[in-house]
C-alpha cells in the first residue's frame, strides 16, 4: 500500500442514519456498500460560499450522461468541480430520483416511533438532510437534488423509470477525489422508489486518504473535453479568481 | 401526450409577451390557468414554481418525475412540489414534451459546457437572480433557485443511461397550459441561450396568458 492509499481515518454509516462533514481538496473517499443493497445520499456545498452547491442538472448535462459512474465529475452551480469518480465497481449511481420524505416513508413501511424502536426507528431522508444541513445555517431551501450512491434507475424509450433492485451487492464501492474544499451532507435511508417490503437497513462504510496527484492523463479530467474546462475553472478559483 | 386548450385568448385575464433573454414573475391564483406560448418556434421557456403563501415549498424536478414514473413532462402531468404536494397540472400541450433534466443555463456552466470564453454570455440564471432581486416583496435569493422545467425542450434518456440534446420539438404557436392547484409565483426565464442549436442561435420570445379557470371558449 502506498502513501496515496494511507486510510486516514474510516468508520461505519449504519443503515437509516445521517451524517455531515469537510471533505478537503485533495483527499479521497471510498464508499462501501457493506451488505449490499445500500443507499447513500449526498449533498456537497462549498464552505466558504454555501450558496455554491451541487447542481444535478449540470452534472448530467456537462457530461451527456444519465447515471454516475467511473470518469464522471460532480459539479456546483458555479462551474466548478467538487469530486471526481476515479473508482467505480457498479457501474451506474443514481441523481435523479430525489429524497423519501416522512410521508412516503409511513406509506410503504409504516410509521415507527422512537419511544417504541429507539434509534431503529425510521427516519426519511428529508429530515436527515434538514438535521445536518441545519447544523450549518442551512435549511429547507437549500435542499437540491442529491445523489443517490449505489441506487440505479433506468429510462425506457418513453420515459418510463424502473428502479433495479439488487444493483449493488455486498463490498461494492466507489471513489471520489475532492478537487476542492467540500461540505459533504450524507445519509443512509432507503432509495425513495426501493420496493422492499420493510424499511432497508444497510450501513455504508467510509474511508479517507490522501489522493494521488492528478495527473495529465487523469481519467476523469480527459472523459470528456468538458471536464478539462471543469479541472481549468477549480486551477483558476484556487488561485483566487 | 397532445391536447387542445378549451381556453380562447380573447376571454384571457392577462397576457404578457416575455422578449427573450427576459424574465416574467407573477403570482398566479388557485384555479386559474396559465398558458405559455412558444411564439416563434424552438424557444426555451425556464420555469420555476412557488407556492405564493410560502416560497420555501416550490416545484421539485426529481419529485415530478419520480412519482409519476416518467422524466418527460406533458398533458396529465402532475407538478409536485419539494414537500410533496400537487402545485399545478399539465391540462394541455401542443409540444407533446417537455424536459426537466436538463437545467438551467448559467454563465458559469456555459464555460464547461461550449468554451471557456463563453463566460460574459447572459443566461437563464442571470435572469433570475436579477428576478429576484428587483422582486424583494418575495424575499428570495440564489439558495431559491431550484431544478426547473425547461417547457418546449427535448432531452432524452438512452436506456444504457446516455443524455442526448434534440433538435427543438416545437414549433410557433405551440403552447403548453397549466391550472394552478394553489396560488402561485410563476418565474420564466425565456432562455437567451446562444450556443445551442437547439433555437437555431435565435432566442425569440414567449407569451404568457392567464384565464380565471371557469371561463372556457
Amino acid at each position: 500500500m502506498n502513501d496515496s492509499q494511507s486510510i486516514l481515518y474510516q468508520d461505519c454509516i449504519p443503515g437509516g442514519a445521517h451524517w455531515s462533514m469537510l471533505m478537503r481538496r485533495g483527499t479521497q473517499l471510498r464508499l462501501t456498500d457493506v451488505e449490499g443493497g445500500a443507499n447513500l445520499a449526498m449533498l456537497f456545498y462549498n464552505p466558504l460560499n454555501l450558496l455554491e452547491r451541487y447542481n444535478a442538472p449540470d452534472t448530467l448535462k456537462c457530461q451527456h450522461t444519465f447515471k454516475l459512474t467511473a470518469g464522471h465529475c460532480l459539479y456546483s452551480d458555479m462551474g466548478r468541480i467538487f469530486c471526481s469518480i476515479i473508482e467505480d465497481s457498479l457501474g451506474w449511481h443514481d441523481t435523479v430520483s430525489g429524497d423519501t420524505d416522512d410521508a412516503m416513508i409511513e406509506k410503504k413501511w409504516g410509521r415507527r416511533s422512537y419511544q417504541e424502536c429507539g434509534n431503529d426507528w425510521t427516519l426519511s431522508g428529508r429530515h436527515s438532510f434538514l438535521v445536518e444541513a441545519g447544523k450549518y445555517g442551512l435549511g429547507k431551501r437549500d435542499l437540491m437534488g442529491n445523489v443517490n450512491w449505489f441506487s440505479k434507475v433506468t429510462v425506457d424509450g418513453d420515459g418510463g423509470m424502473t428502479f433495479v433492485p439488487d444493483h449493488s451487492k455486498a463490498g461494492a464501492s466507489v471513489v471520489l477525489r475532492f478537487e476542492m474544499d467540500t461540505l459533504v451532507l450524507l445519509h443512509t435511508c432507503p432509495h425513495p422508489l426501493n420496493p422492499a417490503s420493510s424499511y432497508p437497513v444497510k450501513p455504508v462504510n467510509y474511508q479517507i486518504s490522501k489522493a494521488a496527484p492528478v495527473t495529465e492523463d487523469d481519467l476523469c479530467r480527459n472523459s470528456r473535453p468538458e471536464n478539462g474546462r471543469g479541472f481549468e475553472n477549480n486551477r483558476l478559483y484556487h488561485l483566487g479568481l | 401526450m397532445i391536447k387542445e386548450s378549451i381556453y380562447h385568448v380573447d376571454n384571457a385575464a392577462w397576457r404578457k409577451v416575455v422578449p427573450a433573454g427576459d424574465y416574467l414573475m407573477e403570482t398566479v391564483k388557485k384555479g386559474q390557468v396559465v398558458r405559455i406560448l412558444d411564439m416563434e418556434g424552438n424557444q426555451a421557456a425556464d420555469t420555476i414554481f412557488y407556492n405564493a403563501a410560502d416560497p420555501s415549498e416550490r416545484y421539485s424536478a426529481f419529485n415530478t418525475i419520480r412519482e409519476q414514473g416518467n422524466i418527460y413532462l406533458s398533458a396529465g402531468t402532475r407538478l409536485l412540489s419539494n414537500d410533496g404536494n400537487l402545485m399545478l397540472d399539465i391540462i394541455a400541450d401542443t409540444c407533446g414534451r417537455h424536459d426537466t433534466l436538463g437545467g438551467a443555463c448559467a454563465t458559469e456552466s456555459n464555460t464547461v459546457r461550449y468554451a471557456l470564453e463563453k463566460k460574459c454570455m447572459h443566461a437563464c440564471r442571470d435572469s433570475w437572480l436579477l428576478a429576484l432581486a428587483e422582486n424583494p416583496q418575495y424575499g428570495m435569493d440564489k439558495r431559491d433557485i431550484p431544478e426547473n422545467i425547461n417547457f418546449f425542450m427535448n432531452v432524452p434518456v438512452t436506456p444504457e443511461g446516455g443524455l442526448t440534446f434534440e433538435d427543438g420539438i416545437s414549433d410557433a404557436g405551440k403552447y403548453v397550459e397549466l391550472q394552478a392547484h394553489m396560488d402561485i409565483i410563476i418565474l420564466v426565464s425565456n432562455c437567451p441561450q446562444l450556443n445551442n442549436p437547439c433555437n437555431a442561435y435565435n432566442p425569440t420570445p414567449v407569451e404568457i396568458l392567464v384565464w380565471d379557470g371557469a371561463v372556457a371558449a
